[in-house]
C-alpha cells in the first residue's frame, strides 16, 4: 500500500483530497489528511463581516462535510516534517510515513511582527479582518463608531488576497455614506506598494477609483511601529500617519510547523518550483496554495487553478513520467467596489490584468477592469460555487491556464 | 531602453535607469549611479551591495525584511544608507533589476 499524505485541510488540501481519491485506486493508495481545526472558513466572506453583510454562520461549515469517502482524516497539530525520513511527526508523538507529501498549510497573520501592533489598542481601536475574530470585533466596533480617521495599512508583502484591502476601503466608503456619516470619516489607504496595486493598468484603474471615492492613498510606506499612545503608525523613513481606527493587514507568514521543519524562507513559505509545484527540498514533496513561495497571488482562485496542475504532476511523478503540468501563475479576483457593484481581474506570472470580457470572449458575462453589477453578483454566487463545486474538486467552466481570448491589449 | 555612460563605460539601462546587464557593473559605475541618487557610497554601502548582488545572482528574492536579517544593517540602518525608497535605490546602485513586487 502506497501512502499519500496531505498536510492542511483548507481550500488546497481539501480539493486535493477529493481529486486524488478519484485519481488513485483505493486498493493501492492510502490517502490521509491532517488538520488541527474542524471548522472550514469561507475566507473570502470575512471581508463582508465588518460591514454587517455576513455573520459568522455565513462563512463556516464543518471540514468533514467536504472530505470524500475513503480518505483518513486526522485532527491534530503537526509538529514537523522530516523530509529525509519521508515522515511527519504529529503533536503527541504520532509518526506518519508517506511516499508523497502535499503541503497545504497556508498562511497566517503574524501581528507580533510589527512593534506595537498587538499592543494596548489591539481589538480596541486596531483590528484585522483576515481572521474571524478580527472581522467580528471590527463589526461590533463599527456599529457604534462616531467617525474619525480610518486608516487601512498593509504591513508587508506578500499578503493573502491582495485586493481585499482595496475592497475594504471601497466598502467602508459605501457603508459610511449609507449611514449618512461619510463626512465624519476620513479614509486613508497606506501601502508598501508604489500605488494601489502592482501592475500598471490595474493600478491606474483602482487608483482612480480610490480618488473618486475620496480615499487618500499613501504609497511606499513600510511600517516600523504602531505608537499606541499617540495613535499613529510610523514608517522606517519617518513618515507618520495618525488614526482613530486602524485596520491592519499584518505580516503574512507560513505555518510555524514549516519553520520547525527547517523548510521555509524568511517568512516561512516553502521554496517551490513555480511551474511544477514540486518543492525544492525533496522530489516527493509538493506544495499548493499560500504555503508555497511562488510569485503569484495568495488567493483561493490560484489554489483552484494549481490543483489541476498538481494532480497532473503528482500522477506524472507516481508513474515515473516527466512533468506535463505547467502552472502559469493564473489568478482571478472579483473586486467589490461598493454600492452593489464590482470589478474583475484575470492575470498570470507574465500577463498583467487587462480589460475585456470573461470567461466567454466578447460575451462575458463579467467585465474585466470594469465596474459592473454583474461582477458583484459573480462574487456573491462564488460562495455557493466554493462550497458545492470547488472544494469537492469538480470541473468548472474556467481553464486553469489563463486565456488571452476576450482580453484587449 | 536607453544607453548611459558611467565611469567612461556605455551601459544599457531600462526606462527607469536600472542596468540591463548586471555583469557589467563595477564599483566605479556603482559610485556614479549613487551620485545621481545623491548618495556618497561608504564601505557599509559596498558591503550591502555585495550582499544584494549575491542574493540576486543566486536567484533569491530581495525583500526589506531579508536585508534586515543580512547581519550588515537592520532595516532602520538600511533606510539611513539609502534614504527614501531604499530597496529601489540600493538595487539600482547595485546594477541589478528593480525588484518585482508580486501580490
Amino acid at each position: 500500500m502506497k501512502r499519500l499524505l496531505i498536510l492542511g485541510a483548507g481550500t488546497g488540501g481539501t480539493i486535493m483530497a477529493n481529486k486524488m481519491r478519484k485519481a488513485l485506486a483505493r486498493e493501492d493508495w492510502d490517502i490521509t489528511i491532517v488538520d488541527q481545526h474542524k471548522t472550514h472558513y469561507y475566507q473570502p466572506g470575512f471581508l463582508f463581516i465588518p460591514f454587517g453583510m455576513y455573520g459568522k454562520k455565513d462563512v463556516i461549515k464543518p471540514k468533514s462535510d467536504f472530505f470524500p469517502v475513503g480518505v483518513n482524516v486526522i485532527y491534530s497539530k503537526i509538529d514537523k516534517i522530516e523530509p529525509d525520513d519521508n515522515s511527519v511527526l504529529l503533536e503527541g508523538g504520532v509518526v506518519l510515513n508517506y511516499d508523497y507529501l502535499i503541503i497545504a498549510t497556508g498562511t497566517r497573520t503574524a501581528p507580533e511582527e510589527v512593534d506595537g501592533l498587538k499592543g494596548d489598542l489591539w481589538y480596541k481601536n486596531i483590528f484585522d479582518f483576515y481572521t474571524i475574530e478580527g472581522a467580528l470585533a471590527l463589526a461590533d466596533y463599527f456599529k457604534t463608531w462616531k467617525g474619525g480617521k480610518l486608516v487601512i495599512n498593509i504591513a508587508e508583502l506578500p499578503f493573502k488576497c491582495p485586493v481585499a484591502p482595496l475592497e475594504f476601503a471601497f466598502f467602508a466608503d459605501a457603508f459610511f455614506t449609507e449611514r449618512g456619516m461619510r463626512d465624519k470619516v476620513d479614509i486613508t489607504y497606506v501601502t508598501p506598494l508604489p500605488g494601489a496595486f502592482t501592475k500598471p493598468r490595474a493600478t491606474k484603474m483602482l487608483g482612480e477609483l480610490l480618488v473618486q471615492k475620496n480615499i487618500t492613498i499613501i504609497p511606499d510606506f513600510n511600517i516600523m511601529e504602531v505608537d499606541n499612545e499617540n495613535k499613529k503608525i510610523v514608517d522606517y523613513g519617518g513618515t507618520e500617519v495618525e488614526f482613530d481606527c486602524l485596520v491592519s493587514i499584518p505580516t503574512n507568514m507560513g505555518d510555524p510547523m514549516i519553520e520547525r521543519s527547517g523548510m521555509g524562507d524568511d517568512l516561512g513559505f516553502v521554496p517551490t518550483d513555480k511551474h511544477t509545484l514540486q518543492s525544492k527540498r525533496a522530489e516527493n514533496i509538493f506544495v499548493i496554495g499560500d504555503a508555497a513561495d511562488v510569485p503569484t497571488s495568495k488567493a483561493g482562485s490560484v489554489v483552484h487553478f494549481e490543483a489541476d496542475i498538481l494532480e497532473e504532476n503528482l500522477l506524472c511523478a507516481i508513474e515515473n513520467r516527466p512533468f506535463t503540468g505547467h502552472f502559469d501563475g493564473h489568478a482571478n479576483c472579483y473586486i467589490e467596489t461598493g454600492y452593489g457593484k464590482g470589478t474583475l481581474i484575470d492575470f498570470n506570472y507574465d500577463t498583467e490584468p487587462l480589460p475585456g470580457s470573461f470567461p466567454f470572449p466578447g460575451l462575458g458575462p463579467f467585465g474585466l477592469l470594469k465596474v459592473s453589477r454583474m461582477n458583484h453578483y459573480g462574487k456573491l454566487i462564488f460562495r455557493w460555487i466554493y462550497w458545492h463545486i470547488l472544494l469537492k474538486g469538480k470541473e468548472m467552466p474556467i481553464d486553469s491556464e489563463m486565456q488571452m481570448a476576450g482580453k484587449k491589449l | 531602453m536607453a544607453t548611459k555612460t558611467f565611469a567612461g563605460v556605455s551601459i544599457e539601462v531600462s526606462a527607469e535607469g536600472y542596468m540591463m546587464d548586471a555583469s557589467q557593473w563595477t564599483k566605479e559605475i556603482g559610485t556614479e549611479i549613487a551620485k545621481e541618487e545623491g548618495i556618497e557610497l561608504t564601505d557599509k554601502h559596498f558591503e550591502l551591495i555585495d550582499f544584494i548582488r549575491n542574493k540576486v545572482n543566486n536567484g533569491e528574492t530581495l525583500t526589506i525584511r531579508g536585508i534586515g536579517k543580512s547581519g550588515i544593517v537592520d532595516i532602520k540602518g538600511f533606510y539611513q544608507l539609502f534614504p527614501g525608497a531604499p530597496l529601489k535605490k540600493a538595487t539600482k546602485i547595485s546594477g541589478v533589476p528593480k525588484p518585482a513586487s508580486c501580490i
